[in-house]
C-alpha cells in the first residue's frame, strides 16, 4: 500500500465511523447494491431513504456481514473489517436493529438486555450464574430505565407488546458501547406517542454515538438525522442535509410522487 | 429469570422443590426393597441410559441440536476404556490404571463430541440430524471393520471396574449407587448451567441464532462448547455402560439403539433434565416386560406406538403429561401460569419435538 494512503487511512480512523468503498452485492443476477461510495462521520446520525427493493436494508447488511459485500470493501473507524465476521464487527462497537424485531422469545426482558450486555464483553462462557453486582447486569439494569420497561423487567418477550418489543430492540442495539448503529424502520408500526418515545431516546444518546436509521416516515427521519442518503434501485441517488433532500425536485418527483400530480 | 431464585446465595438447597426431596429419598431407599435384578438391570441400566439422554437433551433442549451421535460419543468412551484399560480378548488391552483410563476416555469422549459439534453446528433441524446419523453408523461400521484396534465384530470382553475400598463396583447395589450419583451430579450440573451466562446464551442462540451474532456471540463456538459439554455427559455414562456389561462390541453403537437414545429423550421429555430419565425408565421397563405381552420380535413395535402416542399426545413428553395433569390433579388449589414458571425451554420444547 502506497504511503500517502496509509497516511489518509490514519487520518480518517478518527474522522470516519463508516466508509463504504465501491461496494457490490450481487443475488444471482439481481444486483441489490450497485457501486456504493459512502462515509458516515463519527458520531453523525444520518437517514436512508428510499422506495421498497431501494437496498436499504441490503446496504445494513454488508455493513454488519449478514449479507458481505461481493465486492468492494467496507472500514469501521479505519479498520477494514470486510472480511471479519458479525460478531467481530459488533465487538468493535457496531450494532443494529431489524426490521422485524429479532428477539429472544423464550427469555425474560432483562435476560434479553443482560447477554446484549455480556455480548462485547469477556466471560461470554462463563459457567457462573450472573451475580447481581456484575458490570453486565447493572449496565443491563440501567439500560432497561433507559428504555422505559422497567415495569416488564422478567416478562417473557414472547408475551410483550409489540411496541415494548420494539423498544427492547432498540435497548439491545445500545447494550454494550456501541459507537455506530444501524436503525431498520425502528418506528413502523409504532404508535404516535410511542414514536414520540422513540424520538426522545434517539435524541438523548451521548453525541459520540451516531447511527444511520432507515425510515419511511419522513417526518421522523427529518427530525433525528443531520445528513439524509436517498437510495434508489440499489444505488446511491442523493445526499444531502434533511431540508436539501426535501426540497429537492426529483426526490420530490421520485419518492414523494409530487410533480405527477397523482401524489 | 427469576432474580430471587437465581440470586439466592444463601442456601442453594432452598430453591430444590419439595418433590426433588422425596423423590431423591426413594431413589436412595430404593434398593432396599428392589431385587437385585430391579436395582442392576431396570435401575441402574435407566440411570445409565438416561444420562446419555441427558446428554442429548442438553443440546436439543437449551441448544435446539438434535444429534444422534450421542450414543456413539458414549461409546468411543466405552471402547477406549477397554483399549486403555484391562479386557479379556487378548486384543490392546494397554493396562493403564483406572482411573487415568477414565479421565483420558472421558476426555476424548468430549473431544469427540466437539469435533462432531464442529461438523454439524453451520447447519440446522433435519440436516443436523442427517450429519449426526451419518456419524453414527460410520463409526458403527468403522467399529466393525476394524480388527486392530477396536477387534472388529467381536468387540471386548472382561471389562471391569475397579475393586475399590473394597467394593467390587460391579455388584448390583454399589453400582447402582454409582450409577445415582453420577446421573445426580449431571443433572445438577445441567440445571446449574441452564441459569449460568452461558446457558442463556445456549438458548438465545436457540431462538434466533442471527440476532445472537449481531450481539457479538460466536454462535458456532457456542454450540461447539456446548457439544463438548455434552460429551463429558456421555462420554462418563460410556464408561459406565461398558462396566455394566462388561464389553463392548459394534451392536453396543449399532444404529437401533443410536435411535433408542432420540426416542428415550423424546418419550420422556426435552424441556427439563429430568425428562431423559422417565423416558429411560419407561423403555427400560417394555424392554424388558415387553416380551410378556407381546412377541419379543414386536418389541420394537411396542417401542415405536409408545413413540406414536407420546408424541401424539404430549410433545413434551412424559413431563408434559404430567403438566396437563397436574392442575386436574390439584383441584381447587390455585395453578400457576405456566408464565410464571419461566422454565426457559417450555416455549420451544415442542418446536424441538417438530424437528424430530
Amino acid at each position: 500500500m502506497p504511503a500517502t494512503d496509509a497516511l489518509s487511512r490514519l487520518q480518517s480512523a478518527g474522522l470516519y465511523a463508516l466508509e463504504l468503498e465501491a461496494v457490490n452485492r450481487h443475488f444471482g443476477a439481481l444486483v441489490a447494491l450497485a457501486d456504493i461510495n459512502l462515509t458516515v462521520r463519527s458520531g453523525e446520525r444520518r437517514a436512508v431513504l428510499g422506495s421498497n427493493g431501494a437496498g436499504k436494508t441490503t446496504l445494513f447488511n454488508a455493513i454488519t456481514g449478514d449479507f458481505p459485500p461481493t465486492t468492494g470493501r467496507v472500514r469501521f473507524f479505519g479498520e477494514d473489517v470486510t472480511d471479519l465476521p458479525t460478531y467481530e464487527r459488533v465487538r468493535r462497537g457496531l450494532r443494529r436493529t431489524y426490521q422485524i424485531s429479532q428477539l429472544f422469545g423464550g427469555l425474560s426482558v432483562i435476560d434479553n438486555i443482560y447477554l446484549a450486555c455480556r455480548g462485547v464483553t469477556r466471560r461470554r462462557y462463563s459457567l457462573k450464574r450472573p451475580a447481581l453486582d456484575d458490570t453486565s447486569m447493572q449496565a443491563a439494569e440501567t439500560l432497561l430505565e433507559a428504555v422505559h420497561l422497567e415495569s416488564s423487567r422478567d416478562v417473557l418477550v414472547a408475551e410483550l407488546s409489540y411496541g415494548r418489543q420494539r423498544q427492547l430492540e432498540i435497548a439491545l442495539a445500545l447494550a454494550g458501547a456501541p459507537r455506530l448503529i444501524l436503525l431498520d424502520e425502528p418506528a413502523a408500526g409504532l404508535s404516535p406517542a410511542e414514536r414520540g418515545e422513540l424520538i426522545e431516546i434517539l435524541g438523548s444518546l451521548p453525541e459520540h454515538i451516531g447511527y444511520i436509521i432507515i425510515e419511511h416516515d419522513m417526518d421522523v427521519a427529518l427530525r433525528v438525522a443531520q445528513s439524509v442518503t436517498m437510495m434508489h434501485n440499489g444505488r446511491i441517488f442523493k445526499e444531502g442535509t434533511p431540508e436539501e433532500i426535501e426540497n429537492d425536485p426529483e426526490v420530490q418527483e421520485l419518492y414523494l410522487g409530487i410533480g405527477h400530480g397523482h401524489g | 429469570m427469576d432474580t430471587d431464585r437465581l440470586f439466592n446465595k444463601s442456601n442453594p438447597f432452598a430453591a430444590i422443590p419439595a418433590w426433588s426431596w422425596i423423590i431423591g429419598l426413594l431413589l436412595i431407599l430404593y434398593p432396599s426393597f428392589a431385587s437385585d435384578f430391579f436395582t442392576y438391570q431396570i435401575g441402574a441400566y435407566s440411570l445409565l441410559l438416561g444420562t446419555v439422554a441427558l446428554s442429548l437433551m442438553m443440546l436439543a433442549g437449551y441448544g435446539g441440536m438434535v444429534s444422534l451421535a450421542q450414543l456413539t460419543v458414549a461409546g468411543l468412551a466405552g471402547y477406549l476404556m477397554a483399549i486403555l484399560g484391562d479386557n479379556s480378548v487378548g486384543v490392546m488391552g494397554l493396562g493403564w490404571p483406572w482411573w487415568l483410563a477414565v479421565i483420558v476416555s472421558v476426555f476424548a469422549a468430549a473431544i469427540f463430541s466437539a469435533f462432531i459439534g464442529a461438523i454439524s453446528v453451520r447447519t440446522e433441524g433435519i440436516y443436523t440430524i442427517m450429519i449426526t446419523l451419518a456419524i453414527a453408523v460410520a463409526f458403527f461400521y468403522f467399529v466393525r471393520q476394524n480388527y486392530t484396534l477396536f477387534n472388529g465384530f467381536t468387540g471386548f470382553a472382561g471389562v471391569e471396574p475397579p475393586t475399590l475400598f473394597g467394593i467390587y463396583w460391579r455388584d448390583p447395589v454399589p453400582f447402582y449407587y454409582l450409577s445415582l450419583a453420577v446421573a445426580t451430579g449431571f443433572v445438577g450440573a445441567v440445571l446449574n448451567a441452564s441459569r449460568s451466562t452461558f446457558g442463556l446464551s445456549l438458548m438465545a442462540i436457540r431462538d434466533n441464532p442471527r440476532r445472537m451474532r449481531a450481539l457479538g456471540y460466536n454462535v458456532a463456538a457456542h454450540r461447539i462448547a456446548a457439544y463438548f459439554m455434552s460429551g463429558i455427559i456421555a462420554g462418563t455414562a460410556g464408561v459406565l455402560l461398558v462396566w455394566f456389561n462388561g464389553r463392548i462390541s459394534p451392536g453396543t453403537v449399532g444404529v437401533d439403539v443410536v435411535i433408542d437414545i432420540l426416542v428415550i429423550a423424546v418419550v420422556g421429555g426435552l424441556r427439563h433434565p429430568i425428562g431423559p430419565f422417565l423416558g429411560a425408565i419407561a423403555f427400560v421397563l417394555l424392554e424388558n416386560f415387553a416380551i410378556d405381552l407381546i412377541d419379543r420380535e414386536r418389541f420394537n413395535t411396542v417401542i415405536g406406538l409408545a413413540f406414536l402416542l407420546v408424541v401424539i399426545f404430549s410433545p413434551d413428553g412424559i413431563l408434559g403429561l404430567w403438566k396437563r395433569l397436574r392442575p386436574k390433579l390439584r383441584l381447587g388449589k390455585s395453578v400457576p401460569s405456566a408464565a410464571a414458571g419461566t422454565t426457559p425451554t417450555d416455549s420451544h420444547v415442542s418446536e424441538s419435538v417438530k424437528e424430530v
